[in-house]
């Protein structure tokens, strides 16, 4: 079988047992993203002779016997929203055309630590805002599956690679289904971890309190292994929670006994498509065939997720990208034309008499912000902007954004009672397969609709995993679990003993060589 | 007072905290490196960076909040204050909005020179946030760029907002005063204006007297007061002016926006500035990449009991235990818990509270002020220095020639009987003091006649002729002889 | 309802500028997110704390110690316009 379809997991012990090398793995994905993804467009930048490079220095510290870091030579991509010391991070943004942070993202720095070869920098919607990675500012990724259909989003580019064979292992960020939804569209495993677990230091941020960086691989196994890596608490981020982190990799092979699994009422309402919910229901079943018990349960204010959602991360985000003014980084509108511009409107207004609006005209300085950041970010980010400012504004804060995490905490509360009785909560991460590229791009209110399954979880800061569970019109379709808080381990365990007993994580898209 | 209003101030201060680290981030705050040196991804707010509270920031800001007898919230967060400027590198500033750690506490003030009683000034709150950084313009032709220096931002300041229940200019800066030593007391800011460190603006109005009652004019905020003096002065400029501007206008509080005027130290003046085109809308709303800080009782206990004597009850202790005027323990505790200390090892040592505070406001605090130190670092010790004033105490010593030996101590270290002796100083014996009295009594019959006529003051001629024939005699217990004999007579 | 004038002083706010065809559909845009966000307005909330954080944690600080900062040339390398020394902006007088 082609090292493209083996797990992360396989791919180690190969490299361990002296089967194979980093730089022919290495090497292998390159060839792979050279191939196919001028079609695919998953990757902003790869470096090959960087990673190479890399995974040559990790062979020779292999074949010289000396400790390795968990993942000793595996290939991982990097969503292009975690900064990269030195080299570029746009975030899928024109307004980070050039930036190049002086710092590494703590996951880096671990993924660093842990040998990882970082073999490139995937595309995403621009700041992460969007469901199908069609909001970048330089290319629109595309589902390996179809080529004509999203891949998700935003972590579309993360997604995309591993299950076009480019590379094993992926980072993601999840803040309303990030990772969920796109490794659902892709057919690979996504965990977004509970908030907290993982540093965000270095992540550039859309909405604080509920972004969070997870793994995609094509096994639990593997995002339990790359998990281990990237968890753990953070001094420089104060919302890091410093918990001890279990050695996932290797519990993550113990089945769980007596689970007790839960299925929301309203998770079955309209708008599901009958196969997404039969390839739930066939799931369900086969946990019980596992010896899980099953019951029903309600999560009565997960219908307000949505609305919840899209006032407080807006809020968030308006503040988060203020910073972007073109002052100390990032895009800064031509100066000079801006400022003759401004001239000459002046100079026309007063000569027609109107001295109240020359007056009223921008200050060099404020036309400088609006400019720089009319120019540097894309339609959906200043939607985004937009909204959230007006929420946040004098006279809204209490109807929307006060009122919103007052919601937010209905939510949470609803997880809490429900996790009383279940261990977990299982249903589907989408109403549909993989939709098609362009269809929801004139139509903002129907791309938000996308995350009804999977911004419950983030609002509550509970982890949720997304594995694949069926086809439908050869897509894949995703199965999400979702745990109470720091408990990944049960997450990934629950998802390892379904792949145990199927094989959807075993489908590739025929670009991915079988031999 | 004679004018038909009363003046209403209130004071808005920011206090640079004594951190060696900013607020969120493990940058520098020493004063003057050159610009954007003492920055980091976290200070230039760039992409993807955390801030995470200084520990030392929080707790300067307890201590004080717990001195100016604020409440203390057992639950308190951090909110983003959103604004654009150069030097608000992230577009907003960590702050705090409606759950500050204090609020509602007080300051006592008094005048020791009486222009008004002694109050207390409320504290509406005391908060946290971070401090910009410094923008430069072009302030010949305005053509220029500015300039922006980040070296500041992110530096923990400590705003402390009081009620608006100053009524003159003189209570303003006496506020002022008082809130500087306690906080220099505390420990919790150096509160050099001139580098920033203690920043004012005040706001001000009028309450009329008229026909109908007390009628509030329009509040306008003052800036750029660059010393107490300053704000005194702004504040006497303002009460004149609002005075003016209501008799024109007849305008009342609520009837136009508030205004922000900007201070001149050189012209004297206030000057209106420009307003900012859309009416400031900062969208608070609380920082989430900061976890709340609750407080304990134990941990507020802890912090009480470390505070240590605060001003205001040293000047009590003072006056109480060693018999001074409030006006000398002002000056004693107003130059430092130093000074204090020594003088009240110097005031135990001689028995004599008042005769050590002239000495210690006087020799001392000028020497000191010569010498450019400290007084802990004052080469004469109380110890030595009570030698010489027990020397006074016994009449071994008459005061001016013990203020020459002061000096000679200064300058020699030698002790103070080492001093005496070099220049000849010695106790004159009583008999010796009687015989020279009675010698020069029989040698000035007229200045005789004159005490007896009635101008005891005459006597200061035989002290005189005492003195050159003696240099060591008690002039205060010749005096005394001169009347005993002559009245004897 | 939302207007065009209160998007026009909201995009001010936010220091976006908006070509007069982009205010016209964010504001049709705004008016149809904003309308499905009111129906958290339903729910009864009075007695309901508000939730910031999506975790229970407190009292998070750092000591008090000085680490290096940046040299200036890597604090300055990625602003659009600068002079070695300083950042810089068009010219604007006072606040
Ligand atoms: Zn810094």
């Amino acid at each position: 079988m082609s090292v493209l379809r083996q797990s992360a997991t396989e791919l180690l012990a190969k490299l361990n047992a002296g089967e194979v090398t980093s730089v022919q793995l290495t090497q292998a994905h390159l060839d792979q993203i050279k191939q196919h993804d001028g079609q695919v467009k998953a990757f902003l930048r790869v470096d090959p002779a960087a990673a190479l490079a890399r995974a040559k220095e990790i062979d020779d510290r292999r074949k010289a016997k000396k400790p390795l870091g968990l993942l000793g030579g595996l290939p991982v991509a990097i969503k292009d929203l975690l900064c990269t010391e030195g080299e570029t991070t746009t975030c899928g943004s024109k307004m980070l055309e050039h930036f190049k942070p002086p710092y590494d993202a703590t996951v880096i720095k671990k993924l660093k630590a842990a040998d990882a070869v970082l073999i490139g920098k995937t595309n995403l919607d621009e700041f992460a805002m969007g469901g199908s990675t069609e909001n970048s500012a330089y290319q629109k990724t595309a589902n390996p599956w179809d080529l004509a259909r999203t891949p998700g989003g935003s972590s579309g580019g993360a997604a995309a690679c591993v299950a076009a064979g480019m590379a094993p292992l992926s980072i993601g960020t999840d803040t309303g289904g990030s990772i969920r939804q796109p490794a659902a569209l892709c057919g690979v495993t996504g965990l977004k971890p509970t908030y907290g677990r993982v540093s965000r230091f270095g992540l550039v941020a859309f909405a604080s309190s509920l972004d969070q960086i997870g793994p995609l691989a094509r096994t639990a196994e593997d995002a339990a292994l790359l998990l281990e890596v990237l968890a753990g608490h953070d001094p420089l981020d104060s919302t890091s929670v410093d918990v001890p982190v279990p050695k996932y990799s290797e519990t993550v092979k113990q089945p769980l006994k007596n689970l007790r699994i839960g299925l929301v009422r309203e998770h079955f309402g309209e708008g599901l498509e009958p196969e997404v919910e039969k390839a739930v229901r066939d799931a369900v079943e086969v946990y019980k065939s596992l010896g899980a018990t099953v019951k029903d349960i309600s999560l009565p204010h997960g219908k307000y997720g949505v609305a919840t959602y899209y006032i407080i991360a807006p809020s968030e985000a308006s503040s988060n990208l203020a910073r972007y003014d073109g002052v100390h980084y990032g895009h800064r509108t031509n100066e000079k034309q801006m400022v003759a511009e401004l001239a000459d409107e002046r100079n026309k207004l007063v000569a027609a008499g109107k001295t109240a609006a020359a007056e009223a005209l921008d200050n060099p300085l404020v036309r400088m912000y609006r400019r720089s950041r009319a120019e540097g970010f894309g339609p959906e980010v200043k939607r985004r902007i937009m909204l959230g400012t007006y929420a946040l504004s004098a006279g809204y804060y209490d109807a929307y954004y006060l009122k919103a995490l007052k919601v937010r905490r209905l939510i949470r509360q609803d997880y809490d009672v429900a996790f009383n009785e279940v261990d977990l909560i299982v249903g589907p991460v989408t109403t549909s397969p993989a939709f098609k590229l362009g269809e929801k791009v004139d139509d903002p209110l129907s791309m938000y609709l996308v995350d009804l399954y999977t911004v419950s979880a983030n609002l509550a800061g509970i982890g949720g995993i997304s594995i694949p569970c069926g086809m439908s019109r050869n897509l894949p379709l995703g199965l999400q679990l979702q745990a109470p808080p720091f408990e990944e381990e049960r997450l990934l365990r629950a998802a390892h003993m379904f792949q145990q007993a199927t094989d959807w994580h075993q489908q590739f898209p025929a670009m991915v060589p079988k031999a | 007072m004679s004018e038909p209003y009363t003046i209403i101030i209130g004071l808005e201060v920011h206090v640079q905290l004594a951190t060696r680290t900013k607020l969120f981030c493990r940058c520098s705050t020493k004063f003057g490196a050159p610009p954007n040196t003492q920055t980091c991804p976290i200070c230039i707010g760039m992409p993807g960076t955390l801030p995470v509270m200084n520990r030392e920031a929080f707790a300067l800001g307890l201590k004080t909040a717990i001195a100016l007898n604020c409440q203390i919230a057992r639950f308190t967060k951090w909110d983003r204050k959103q604004y654009y400027y150069p030097d608000l590198p992230k577009g907003y500033q960590i702050s705090q909005y409606d759950l500050p750690f204090s609020q509602d506490g007080h300051l006592e003030i008094s005048d020791p020179k009486g222009r008004f009683k002694p109050k207390r000034i409320g504290i509406i709150r005391a908060h946290l946030e971070e401090d910009a950084g410094k923008s430069m313009h072009d302030e010949v032709s305005g053509q220029a760029d500015s300039k922006i220096d980040l070296n500041r931002t992110g530096t923990p300041l400590l705003e402390i907002v009081s009620q608006p229940d100053m009524r003159s200019p003189a209570e303003a800066k006496a506020y002022l005063q008082e809130l500087k030593l306690l906080l220099t007391y505390l420990g919790v800011s150096d509160c050099n204006m001139q580098e920033g460190s203690l920043r004012v603006d005040a706001n001000i109005n009028l309450h009329v007297d008229t026909p109908e009652g007390k009628v509030a004019t329009p509040i306008v905020e003052v800036k750029n007061m660059n010393s107490f003096r300053a704000v005194e002065r702004a504040m006497e400029y303002e009460a004149v002016r609002h005075w003016e501007v209501w008799q024109e206008t007849g305008q009342r509080l609520g009837q136009v926006p508030k205004q922000t005027r900007g201070w001149d130290d050189t012209a004297m003046i206030t000057r209106g500035q420009r307003h900012k085109e859309e009416s400031s809308d900062y969208r608070y709303f609380p920082d989430p990449d900061l976890v709340p800080v609750v407080t304990t009782d134990e941990e507020l206990a802890a912090v009480k009991s470390s505070l240590g004597e605060l001003p205001a009850q040293m000047r009590t202790r003072l006056e109480a235990k060693y018999g001074i005027k409030p006006y000398d323990s002002d000056v004693l505790v107003s130059a430092g818990q130093g000074l204090v200390d020594y003088y009240v090892e110097l005031a135990d040592l001689v028995g004599d509270g008042k005769l050590a505070s002239n000495w210690v406001q006087q020799d001392v605090m000028r020497t000191l002020n010569e010498q450019k130190v400290e007084p802990a670092a004052f080469a004469m010790r109380p110890k030595q220095l009570g030698e010489l004033l027990t020397a006074i105490q016994k009449g071994e010593i008459d005061t001016s020639r013990a203020r020459e030996v002061f000096l000679e101590m200064v300058a020699s270290g030698k002790s103070a009987a080492d001093v005496m002796k070099a220049q000849g100083i010695e106790k004159v014996d009583e008999s010796e003091l009687i015989a020279l009295c009675q010698e020069l009594i029989a040698a000035n019959p007229k200045i005789v006649a004159d005490i007896q006529g009635g101008k005891p003051q005459a006597a200061g001629n035989l002290i005189g002729q005492a003195k050159k024939k003696n240099p060591n005699i008690n002039p205060g217990r010749f005096r005394e002889l001169v009347v005993e004999l002559v009245g004897k007579m | 309802m939302l207007s065009r004038a209160d998007v026009e002083k909201v995009s001010l706010l936010a220091r976006l500028e908006l070509t007069p065809e982009e205010l016209e559909r964010m504001t049709a845009q705004m008016v149809q997110i904003v309308g499905y966000v009111e129906q958290l307005a339903e729910l009864k909330t009075d007695d309901v704390q508000p939730m910031a954080h999506a975790l229970e944690v407190h009292n998070v600080f750092a000591a008090d110690e000085v680490r290096p900062s940046l040299p200036r040339e890597a604090a300055l390398a990625n602003a659009p316009h600068h002079d070695k020394e300083f950042y810089l902006v068009p010219a604007v007088l006072g606040e």
